[in-house]
């Protein structure tokens, strides 16, 4: 039991102090905040070009999504991505390896997987806390894209729980990116284009409903791959473009790929560790 | 008893090599050529409990890689170690908690936040007991006068103090085994004199075993009393710090001081002759040839002082470090250059 305390008051600590660390650089943090509210704008005036030069009328629609759908689903796309995006998460770990900064977690007893996600939970949640009223203020303003207003509760709480899990795939997968600098020190370009898949494929672009499915079918392949969870999929679920009996097998689908990026951080960290060599005196 | 045994240790690491040029950097994009680099080759040591031994050796010589070994960081080629009966690389807890390695800078410390952050989540780490925890960070800050740079960020900490913190960061759990990679590089020669005399206090008073490597003699001199020297990955001596000089030395400076109006005709045949200022002179002789040399000497000329001293430690170390292929500690033979004679 005491043992049990002990870890809770170690995870607790570390995330104090991470909470601390992240309210050092005041302007930094301010302005990027912000700065995530520009390109919904760029995006809002583009859809609606789109839907201008298709039709006057209202009723027009793309893939289903009508004008105000389509703003709902960026807007909502905005709010995955705030929980998804793990800034500096995969550069970080690398840089870490080839420092050698990361032997702390190495000589310490504790487990750097853990660290990072009560660090980057820490951090999330001074952002949330910031950025919440102006996230407010602008669903406040776009209300009327939300022709539906709000869903039935369970599909509220499955956009949660998707937006948490989002939250857990999103620092998984960067983690695993990050440990493969064990292997090959430079990951730069592995992450970038990770980024740009991410960029393309998780639904943070356009709502994969546009992908073609004709000649080439590319919307199974994304719905086979598990980028989609970090941007499409809470915003389908909030707009009820995924069918209400269907939300608790893909939100099990989901859990199977969190539990599958758990266990490969897990084993390249187990396995790096063991190939190390120690850089950086 | 037996804290540290290593048996045999062995790491070996694979390096890419490339030739100059770009034509040798497309080259490698297809194949390429690796070099077996042998860091530690076959290194066995025992150190007991509350003993202070100093690794010295050249730049690359294995001392860091050999820590490395010793606080899991990385793990062997080949051989075994035990620390306190337990595996390092298998990085349990257990032994997690019992050691302490101090290599460079930013290794515990939060860098934009005050050390006492850092301290306090040692805290929690650990597992320490407030209350002993209080009293270890209490008796550290005091011995290392850093009670009011508690409150700063570590970055905007000096040189000195940051090593102050991440002594004291590492000590707070009361480790059983400390390593000390370095521990004053880079500093002052005060901040030196500083952190030399806290080791010194804090293992005498608590018994701990300490390894340490350092370039500097003066650490060395004044920190330990066994000094291991390693060179190309292996144990080249494992002694006290003056059988340095019984075993590698086989000369000594022998300076005669001589009256105004005497004079040494071929001073040359006396020994290597290192400085002639009248009326002195510096000599270099063999060891056993010092006595006959001597009362030679004296049965010719007047002396008005003698002085026979051992050659200078650093220069017995570098001209040891300088053999580059050399016999092992079971050799008996020193092969460093010794000094010529007639």
């Amino acid at each position: 039991m005491s043992a049990i305390r002990a870890r809770l008051m170690s995870g607790w600590t570390f995330f104090r102090i991470s909470l601390e660390e992240r309210l050092v650089y005041r302007g930094d943090f301010m302005l990027g905040t912000l700065m995530r509210f520009l390109p919904i704008v760029t995006q809002i005036f583009l859809w609606w070009a789109i839907f201008e030069s298709i039709s006057s009328s209202s009723k027009a629609t793309i893939a289903g999504y009508t004008r105000e759908d389509m703003i709902a689903y960026y807007l909502l796309a905005m709010v995955s991505r705030a929980f998804s995006s793990m800034p500096g998460l995969t550069g970080g770990i690398a840089l870490q390896i080839q420092t050698g900064e990361i032997k702390k977690f190495l000589i310490q007893p504790i487990d750097m997987l853990g660290c990072l996600l009560l660090q980057r939970t820490a951090h999330k949640l001074v952002y949330y806390v910031i950025a919440a009223i102006p996230f407010a203020l602008v669903f406040y303003l776009c209300r009327d894209f939300f022709t539906r207003g709000w869903p039935p509760m369970e599909v509220l709480v499955a956009f949660v729980l998707s937006l948490v899990m989002a939250f857990l795939m999103g620092f998984f997968i960067e983690a695993c990116i990050g440990l493969v600098g064990f292997w090959f020190l430079e990951i730069t370009s592995l992450a970038f284009v990770y980024m740009l898949l991410n960029f393309f494929l998780s639904g943070h672009m356009f709502p994969l409903d546009l992908l073609t499915t004709e000649s080439v079918d590319l919307r199974v392949f994304v719905e086979a791959i598990p980028l989609k969870y970090l941007a499409y999929f809470p915003a389908a679920i909030f707009l009820e473009k995924i069918p209400r009996d269907q939300l608790a097998v893909q939100l099990a689908i989901e859990a199977v790929w969190l539990l599958f990026f758990i266990l490969l951080s897990r084993i390249l960290w187990a396995r790096g560790v063991r190939r190390y060599s120690g850089f950086g005196g | 008893m037996p804290v540290i045994e290593i048996e045999n240790l062995v790491k070996s690491y694979r390096v890419y090599q490339k030739r100059e040029g770009l034509a040798a950097s497309i080259k490698g994009l297809f194949r390429r050529e690796y070099r077996e680099v042998n860091a530690v080759r076959g290194i066995d040591l025992t150190v007991d409990q509350g003993e202070f031994v100093a690794f010295l050796g050249p730049n690359g010589a294995g001392k860091t890689t050999t820590l490395k070994l010793l606080s899991g960081v990385i793990n062997p080629t080949a051989g075994v170690c035990r620390v306190m009966g337990h595996i390092p690389w298998r990085r349990e807890n257990a032994y997690r908690r019992r050691f302490a390695l101090v290599m460079g800078q930013k290794n515990q410390l939060w860098w934009d936040l005050p050390a006492q952050e850092s301290f306090r989540l040692h805290q929690h780490i650990y597992r320490i007991d407030p209350k002993a925890f209080q009293r270890t960070l209490d008796e550290l800050t005091d011995l290392l006068d850093i009670g009011r740079l508690l409150s700063q960020p570590v970055r905007e900490l000096s040189l000195g103090e940051r090593m102050k913190m991440e002594l004291t960061a590492a000590l707070l759990h009361s480790p059983e085994v400390l390593f000390l990679d370095e521990p004053t590089i880079g500093l002052d020669v005060v901040a030196q004199h500083n952190i030399q005399q806290f080791l010194n206090y804090y293992q005498e008073k608590r018994r701990i075993t300490i390894l340490l490597t350092s370039h500097y003699m003066k650490d060395v001199a004044a920190l330990c009393k066994r000094v291991v020297i390693i060179t190309q990955g292996q144990i080249k001596y494992d002694g006290s710090l003056s059988g340095i000089l019984d075993r590698f030395s086989g000369s000594k400076i022998v300076t005669l001081q001589l009256p105004e109006n005497e004079k040494v005709d071929h001073p040359e045949q006396l020994g290597e002759v290192l400085k002639i200022e009248p009326p002195k002179i510096k000599l270099r002789v063999p060891r056993q040839q010092v006595p006959s040399l001597l009362s030679q000497f004296l049965d010719h000329h007047v002396v008005e002082d003698i002085m026979v001293e051992d050659p200078p430690l650093e220069e017995v170390i570098a001209s040891l470090f300088a053999e580059t292929s050399g016999d092992s500690m079971s050799n008996p033979a020193p092969s460093y250059p010794r000094s010529e004679s007639t």
